[in-house]
């Protein structure tokens, strides 16, 4: 078992927490960058993909995670993202100007959805959303002068300084560049007073707002962050599918965004990750088991939204804590392994918080 | 100048819709008056009852009215069922916990749909299947009709249910109060599920008499959202508000078809319930008041 002693204001303030932390992300880091010469096309590909639902999850990671705010229409900030980018692109705007765009274009409709539902919490806020989301996949479907509605958008390769990003190395390495930013970004919003009052708006208004936040402005700026990043992971997804289909944003979409938050363990950034490394991994994994499943239960179609609601329900009901919590309480049980108590896990006793008024 | 007969033809095809809508947040603001859980399967469960009437009525050959009863018996049971079994453990989570996995819960029930009876529309004969009722100048469809009088029906006796009987007064009690309802010796756990019943019951009733005018398929359960218009018009606490709201949705949404260009009908209700909660987030038939701490 590890303990910490802080010895300097400086180690407090470092992002990781001791050496093993640093040599193991250091790792990590390697091996990414040496996958695309290693694995065929295929994983590559399929990797690039996780890391693009992987900065979306951070985006709602910080919405919902961290700041208590359901958002079901969150695909509409990816659809507003790589629209943005794709059209741009189209207009002859460098790529380096289009990506921040596609943050800046998301961020803003974060901010015109976060404006009116500032009032509402809970249950009338994924309403709102659900709506907001609806919304936006029929804007993009009938607005078919700037999106080609259903005959779909064919998106420009973009290239930074001349150099063209083609094909699936290319997005792999932009979309790992791009996720190292935002993870980044994340943990240093979360350790300022930005990061610690959306912790405390989530985790009672009430008190929050009796401590003095401002709950109008800083839940309107955790609705720009978290579109923005949702915005930049759009531009990258466009890159990805290359060829736009508007009815691809839809609450299928946001659903499994949704589902990224809480398979992989609320209210931590390496939750998102493992949450969208299980959700992009999943249909693959279905796939490969396609033919070896009993009954022809794997040829069936509708099988996959039915397992990703299996699982959603699951992990509600038997680990709230995600992938994410299921590593820490497994780390634990080894860090101090004979003297494992179960009680050190249980979960604690919650009442519901009535939103009765009489 | 306007067809005053078109006009009105729009408005009552408007509130057949509406009735629909109407139906479905009932069952919404049924189980949110009680529990305080939104129940975002509510639409997947109409279509279950939708299917258990096709399977009854088309596959075993039932007259129209007992396939029909039967549908709404069993649909009322899946939901005692659904309450008794998964949605009690969830109590004292975080209410996102309970939209999360109701969400998951509607797309289980869709695959198991789309599984058990294919993903192609389906219909079964009604005794209102294309016939029409001439009121003066009128041409009205019995399909029309026969929504929005069922949907009075069905008021008519959940209001009696919900005002004359030991059952429906304990459940009010129960709504307004658990903690004094257990003082008074009512099985409330008991009496919630039997709420979630009526709820998928009403929902399956809705699925019935939507059957004349639209088939029955898988993704019928996106009416669900249209029906949150319906409900948050409402206030999300009123029953009969719940009944106006889908009135007006639907109405609105089908002068929007007419009056506006193309693509207008399908955003609708989401404006309208965009609109709500931004202009008067506690709806039209609810009193303003402000959170106790």
């Amino acid at each position: 078992m590890r303990i910490l002693f802080r010895t300097s204001y400086r180690q407090d303030l470092r992002l990781w927490r001791h050496a093993g932390d640093l040599f193991w992300y250091g790792l990590l880091g390697i091996v990414l960058l040496l996958i695309p010469a290693t694995l065929g096309e295929f994983y590559v590909g399929e990797l690039g993909g996780v890391f693009i639902f992987a900065i979306a999850g951070v985006g709602l990671m910080m919405l919902t995670g961290y700041t208590g705010l359901v958002n079901l229409g969150h695909a509409a900030f990816l659809g507003i993202g790589a629209y943005t980018n794709a059209v741009l692109l189209h207009a002859g705007v460098p790529f380096i100007i289009t990506l921040p765009a596609a943050g800046l274009m998301a961020a803003l409709a974060g901010v015109v959805i976060g404006i009116p539902t500032l009032r509402m919490s809970g249950l009338y806020l994924a309403i709102a959303t659900l709506a907001f989301g609806a919304i936006v996949g029929t804007v993009l479907q009938k607005w078919d002068s700037v999106t080609g509605g259903f005959d779909g958008f064919a998106v420009p390769t973009p290239s930074i300084f001349g150099w063209p990003i083609e094909g699936a190395t290319g997005v792999y390495y932009l979309s790992l560049a791009v996720l190292v930013f935002v993870l980044w970004v994340g943990a240093n919003v979360l350790r300022t007073p930005l990061g610690r009052a959306m912790v405390a708006i989530r985790d009672s208004e009430i008190s929050a707002q009796s401590m003095g936040i401002n709950l109008a402005l800083y839940k309107t700026v955790a609705f720009a962050i978290s579109a923005g990043m949702t915005g930049l992971a759009g531009a990258l997804f466009a890159h990805y599918v290359r060829f736009l289909a508007p009815d691809s944003f839809d609450i299928l979409l946001s659903i499994q965004f949704v589902t990224i938050v809480f398979v992989g363990g609320l209210g931590s950034l390496h939750g998102a990750v493992f949450g969208a490394l299980f959700v992009r991994l999943l249909p693959q994994a279905i796939a490969i088991m396609r033919d070896d499943l009993p009954f022809g239960i794997g040829r069936m179609p509708g099988l996959e939204p039915s397992l990703f609601g299996l699982i959603l329900v699951l992990c509600i009901l038997f680990e709230p804590a995600g992938i994410y919590g299921r590593w820490l309480k497994t780390k634990r049980w080894f860090q101090d392994y004979p003297l494992h108590r179960r009680s050190a896990k249980r979960r604690q006793k919650s009442y519901a918080r009535s939103e009765r008024l009489r | 100048m306007v067809d005053a007969v078109r006009l009105l033809q729009l408005v009552i095809n408007g509130a057949a819709a509406g009735c629909i809508y109407g139906l479905i947040a009932l069952g919404f603001v049924l189980i949110y008056k009680a529990t305080e859980m939104i129940n975002f399967a509510q639409g997947d469960i109409m279509m279950l009852g939708g299917f258990f009437a096709f399977a009854l009525i088309a596959h075993v050959g039932l007259n129209y009215w007992v396939g029909a009863a039967l549908a709404i018996a069993l649909t009322a049971a899946f939901g005692f069922a659904l309450d008794a079994l998964i949605l009690r453990r969830v109590i004292g989570q975080p209410q996102f916990a309970v939209v999360m996995l109701t969400l998951g819960l509607g797309f289980i029930f869709r695959a198991v749909a789309g599984i058990t009876w294919g993903y192609d529309s389906v219909g079964f004969e009604t005794p209102f299947t294309n016939r029409t009722v001439k009121l003066g100048g009128l041409v009205l469809g019995a399909d029309n009709l026969s929504i929005i009088i069922g949907t009075v029906v069905l008021c008519a006796v959940l209001y009696m249910f919900f005002s004359r009987t030991r059952l429906g007064i304990a459940m009010q009690a129960s709504s307004q109060n658990q903690l004094a309802a257990y003082y008074m010796g009512i099985p409330v756990r008991t009496v919630f599920s039997l709420i979630w019943a009526i709820s998928s019951g009403v929902a399956a009733v809705a699925a019935i008499l939507l059957a004349p005018v639209s088939m029955i398929d898988v993704n019928m359960g996106f009416l669900g959202i249209k029906a949150f218009a319906a409900a948050v018009l409402g206030g999300f606490g009123s029953i009969p508000g719940a009944l106006v709201g889908g009135v007006i949705v639907g109405i609105s949404e089908q002068l929007s078809g007419y009056y506006l260009p193309a693509g207008f009908q399908e955003v609708t209700a989401n404006v309208v319930l965009l609109g709500t909660l931004v202009l008067r987030p506690q709806g039209l038939f609810s009193d303003a008041l402000r959170k106790r701490v």
